[in-house]
């Protein structure tokens, strides 16, 4: 007759695994990086020509030293940035002040009057890191609410609402124009 | 009625223990599913900025993260340094590195390389700004600046 074998206590096997879960709880970290996606302009060469835009079609905004706004020269506060760029960002055809406009044809969408507005964006060396991202926050959130508006005229959805294609279409129609002017030293 | 009375003290049934690994097996499978090793040891403190217009950082394993922040070891001074890997860096280093991520990646990936500037809020640009050109430089155009989600006021 065969032995019997005898059998394994397995009460322990709970406190072996409690062990484990309390190694995974402990070095596990949940937390998700959310952050401002950007892209950088490609280096330019340094006796590139000065790409000629027009006064008319640039808003300047400018972060000084002791982090405080200048934009087209006059001071702003941070609070009025998005408003501001807004309306810079809007199409007025005709109105002399305001940047030029042209009409464009989009898959989905159709004709939309676009403007050749671009917003420049200088600061300072001594500029706070938590000024300039305040600054950038400010400005995508102009840019996500016209993304909205166009995208609730011509789809009737939200624009987080819209599928890969009909985002691809309105980032197409409304592009985030921001362009970081190139470093300059001021202490020479 | 007495017929179906129970004779007797009443007593309450033990719960039964034998289910208690496999439900502790199942909580450890999901944190091990969903851990992630810490990969770095931070040597400088990066008290994040907060912004509301913010996206998620997808594809972990095609990010890499810069530094730059107050050294923890307060016998380094306040000055910001920059931090890749476990080690301070300068901005002359980020060329060499970036090529270090590249080569550690599926070739396929590269262009989708996400830079992720993870950088004190009291950080003067100067620094974020050196860096900024020499990721240029090297073509590691798309660069998120990891921020807290804004709380409403």
């Amino acid at each position: 007759m065969a032995r019997k074998v005898p059998e394994i206590n397995s009460s322990s096997q709970a406190d072996i695994a409690f062990l484990l879960l309390c190694f995974f709880l402990m070095t596990t970290s949940m937390d998700v990086d959310y952050g401002i996606t950007r892209r950088l302009p490609p280096p330019v060469e340094q006796n590139d020509e000065d790409v000629k835009v027009k006064e008319r079609n640039v808003m300047n905004v400018m972060i000084n030293k002791s982090n405080k706004l200048l934009v087209n020269g006059r001071p702003c506060d941070v609070e009025m940035l998005k408003d501001k760029a807004k309306e810079f960002m809007t199409p007025r055809p005709g109105d002399e002040s305001a940047p030029e406009t042209e009409t464009k044809t989009f898959d989905l969408i159709g004709d939309v009057l676009m403007t050749k507005g671009v917003i420049s964006l200088q600061n300072d060396r001594a500029t706070s890191y938590e000024m300039y991202i305040k600054v950038q926050d400010r400005l995508a959130s102009a840019f996500n609410e016209m993304k909205n508006e166009l995208s609730l005229k011509k789809f009737g959805k939200k624009y987080i609402e819209l599928n890969e294609e009909q985002t691809k279409a309105i980032n197409e129609a409304v592009p985030v124009r921001v362009s970081e002017a190139e470093p300059v030293d001021y202490k020479k | 009625m007495a017929k179906f009375r129970k004779g007797g003290k009443k007593e309450v049934p033990q719960v039964s223990t034998s289910s208690l690994p496999d439900i502790v097996y199942m909580l450890i499978f999901f944190f091990m599913i969903t851990t992630t090793m810490r990969d770095v040891e931070l040597k400088v403190s990066t008290p994040l900025p907060a912004a509301k217009e913010i996206q998620k950082l997808e594809h972990k394993a095609l990010v890499c993260s810069i530094y730059i922040g107050t050294p923890r070891d307060k016998n380094l001074g306040t000055e910001s340094r920059i931090q890749l890997d476990d080690a301070f860096a300068t901005p002359d280093d980020i060329a060499t590195w970036i090529q270090k991520e590249r080569d550690s990646r599926n070739p396929a990936d590269i262009p989708l390389l996400t830079t992720a500037l993870k950088v004190n809020k009291e950080t003067r640009m100067g620094v974020v700004t050196d860096v900024k050109q020499e990721l240029r430089k090297v073509g590691a155009f798309r660069i998120n600046y990891t921020t807290l989600k804004e709380t409403k006021k």
